[in-house]
């Protein structure tokens, strides 16, 4: 009986998730991709190749470096160099996220699985909707968000090949402005710790010195730097209170 | 080896997948090993946020495509302003981004792009 309603509240959370792709962010996402399909078609993917990396990818950020990598020529151990530096940002994110999800009983596995559909949309609409959620429902939430997101995305790169061949200039130009505003925004919003401010805050203005100082390892060093000094001022905040 | 020579899908799945879902490998055993109270966890989603915010910045300051000649004074203005009617209008994120977008694109509209 209990695990027929543990069922059923798995498969409840699961369906809540799949709605997420109807959602600010869902939308937002499903624009930058179809920036993203003109792209693809521009560099001169074909169909198949600009939705097989959409779908086993699936990071914006890497998917532009592959295309970039494809059309100039790179070596594929150049370009998976340059992937790897780009997707760093996503063991803390996946760290992260992986204690507010999942169960004691959650395998391996499955979190293997489900982290390919770790995305920063996805990440930043699970940690803000998962105190609402059930333990129990948590891992159902994230796997309806995260793989309709995937799936829808990766449809629309298949259908919209060829058909959004070129974007007039200011409105790939605004496109591409949407992804990082709609980020800042909904990550200030979903914030539930002021580390997220000081984090936030200090990362775009700790990025332009690391992108001067060191362009091949940029991310890496605002990460660690403005992430371990927006933590340091945090804890000692939170020492002071009484 | 470029794209040419081992194939695209051979070169997607090498470069792209293995270098993206390396790293979120690595994030689940990491993650496994947090607990929800930690402090560890704390640092960890500050470095998870300052990296997404290097993204973001990084987009604004050195973009690809149609944006990479404009001047980054439009780019700076147009996210200052989207930002500051986000906060003003109580974290209303619709009329934030609309406010960027619009500066953005009359920006755009005026340098004749």
């Amino acid at each position: 009986m209990t695990d027929m309603l543990a069922e059923r509240s798995r498969r409840y959370w699961f369906v809540q998730g799949m709605k997420g792709l109807f959602s600010l962010p869902g939308f937002i996402l499903m624009s930058a991709f179809v920036g993203f399909t003109a792209l693809a078609f521009q560099s001169g993917l074909t169909r198949a190749e600009a939705t097989f990396l959409t779908f086993f990818v699936w990071a914006l950020p890497s998917q532009m470096i592959v295309v970039g990598a494809i059309s100039s020529g790179m070596g594929v151990v150049a370009a998976f160099l340059a992937v790897s530096l780009a997707s760093i940002r996503m063991t803390p994110m996946v760290a992260a996220l992986v204690p507010e999800i999942r169960e004691k009983k959650t395998s391996s596995a499955l979190l293997i699985f489900l982290s390919h559909f770790v995305a920063i949309t996805a990440w930043v609409y699970t940690l803000k909707k998962v105190q609402d959620i059930p333990r129990d429902g948590r891992i159902a939430f994230f796997a309806g968000l995260g793989m309709t997101l995937t799936l829808a995305n990766t449809a629309i790169v298949f259908g919209l090949y060829g058909v959004v061949s070129e974007l007039p200039p200011i409105a790939a130009g605004t496109l591409y402005f949407l992804t990082p505003m709609y980020f800042v925004m909904s990550i200030w919003e979903s914030a539930r710790q002021p580390v997220v401010y000081w984090a936030l805050a200090l990362g775009m203005i700790v990025a332009p010195a690391s992108h001067y100082l060191a362009p091949q390892i940029d991310m890496l060093l605002t990460g660690l730097v403005a992430g371990t000094f927006a933590y340091v001022i945090d804890r000692s905040r939170r020492r002071r209170a009484p | 080896m470029t794209a040419q020579e081992i194939g695209v899908f051979a070169f997607i799945f090498i470069a792209g997948t293995l270098g993206t879902d390396i790293w979120r490998w690595l994030g689940v055993f990491g993650g496994k090993q947090l607990s929800e109270e930690s402090e560890a966890l704390v640092w960890v989603r500050s470095v998870a946020t300052a990296l997404v915010a290097g993204v973001i910045a990084s987009q604004v300051l050195y973009p690809g495509g149609v944006l990479a000649g404009t001047p980054i004074t439009l780019r700076i203005g147009a996210a200052v302003a989207g930002f500051a009617v986000f906060l003003l209008l109580k974290k209303n994120m619709v009329a934030g981004i609309a406010v960027a977008l619009t500066v953005l694109a009359v920006g755009l509209h005026f340098l004749g792009i």
